[in-house]
């Protein structure tokens, strides 16, 4: 596929390449497991959000603050995994159309932690191929860093919602998030505005 | 005396004068500012969805799965806004990982109406047999859960329970009795 000939990236590395790219308070939601570890140790935020469970969710609540806050930009980063988990919240997506939500799927073919398994999809399914089916009609393989950037950018002032696939390597994330659930809602609500600390 | 009104127009009345269960819970709905509400549809909720979805003020739409209608609210929730999924007994017990993982220790007080088949004349067995799981797996996490089955109670009910919810922080399930709704029965 053609579509997939495109650089292997680095997920850690294009984890901070996106937040050096926020200069308005955006939201960011990580998904399960590495993709939230790799947002964390790219520098803690108020408005990130850290998933520890829930597989498949990291779309689904984004959308939720897209909906709640529709002047705020807000992306979601989601494994290919997770995202094989929930493949119907695309179209429930394409039927909203929220302009202000952008995703990103970091697709390595594995379910790396919990031992680099090959996921049903590897080798076999296209991810912006199935978004593109599922009514997203901005959805692109990044090609390298640059043109992710690229894309980035694009997608911040696009008048519909965003998808960006990266081919990513085999790594763990560097960092591991901080297990308190309670405190990571209680902080992103006061980074996303809606309470004040006690 | 709750009699559900399945053959009757499904139109909402003009206000408080509608004492219709579907029309209570919009009602309660609105007074409480809850205004996103992602479904999946169950046939008993059809004149609640129906008209939630002629209501200008909420924002209603299905998703492919509950467990994603509990990612949405979550997520609506922490940036400001209400929100309640609507979906059936079975769509419930797809739920127990998102309750134990996103839910209930991130403090979200999700709103849940579920619509209760598999009782008081189910006529599918995996239906009757999958009703069975919804309250030991509520019970297990300890989660405030009441079933609705008398019209004269249902907006004291839903109210308290949605003002619960949020001042404490904690999810809860209100279970639509078929003595409440009518229910789904064979010859439908």
């Amino acid at each position: 596929m053609d579509t997939r000939n495109t650089k292997v990236m680095n997920r850690f590395d294009v984890t901070k390449r996106l937040i050096a790219k926020l200069k308005h308070e955006e939201a960011v939601v990580g998904g399960i497991g590495n993709t939230n570890f790799d947002l964390w140790a790219a520098g803690h935020r108020p408005q990130n959000f850290y998933m520890l469970g829930s597989m498949g969710l990291a779309f689904p609540i984004a959308l939720g603050v897209a909906l709640a806050q529709p002047d705020r930009r807000v992306f979601a980063l989601e494994g290919d995994g997770s995202l094989l988990m929930q493949l119907g919240a695309l179209s429930t997506i394409a039927a909203l159309k929220p302009k202000n939500l952008i995703m990103i799927v970091m697709d390595n073919g594995i379910y790396q932690i919990t031992g680099a398994q090959p996921t049903p999809a590897a080798g076999v399914a296209d991810l912006v191929a199935i978004a593109l089916g599922s009514g997203l009609t901005n959805s692109a393989w990044a090609a390298d860093e640059d043109d992710f950037e690229r894309l980035i950018d694009e997608a911040m002032s696009a008048d519909e919602p965003s998808l960006i696939a990266l081919r990513i390597d085999d790594k763990p994330g560097v960092g591991a998030t901080r297990r308190d659930p309670v405190q990571i809602r209680e902080r992103f609500m006061h980074g996303l505005g809606v309470r004040e600390p006690l | 005396m709750a009699i559900a009104e399945q053959k009757t127009s499904s139109q909402a009345g003009p206000g408080s004068g509608d004492k219709r269960w579907h029309s209570i819970v919009l009602q309660t709905l609105k007074r409480n500012e809850i205004s996103l509400i992602p479904y999946v549809p169950d046939r008993v909720l059809t004149p609640l969805i129906k008209n939630l979805h002629a209501d200008p003020f909420f924002t209603t739409f299905a998703t492919a799965r509950e467990e994603e209608a509990v990612g949405i609210v979550s997520g609506a929730w922490m940036g400001g806004r209400r929100g309640a999924v609507l979906m059936q007994t079975s769509g419930f017990a797809t739920l127990a990982n998102t309750l134990a993982s996103l839910a209930v220790p991130y403090q979200i007080p999700l709103i849940m109406f579920v619509s209760e088949r598999g009782t008081l004349g189910e006529f599918n067995y995996g239906q009757s047999l999958v009703c069975r799981t919804m309250r030991p797996v509520l019970d297990s996490l300890a989660l405030e859960h009441h079933t609705i089955t008398r019209l004269d109670e249902l907006e004291f009910i839903a109210d308290r329970s949605i003002k619960q919810a949020v001042t404490t922080q904690a999810p809860v399930a209100l279970i639509l009795n078929p003595l409440l709704t009518g229910g789904k029965t064979f010859d439908k």
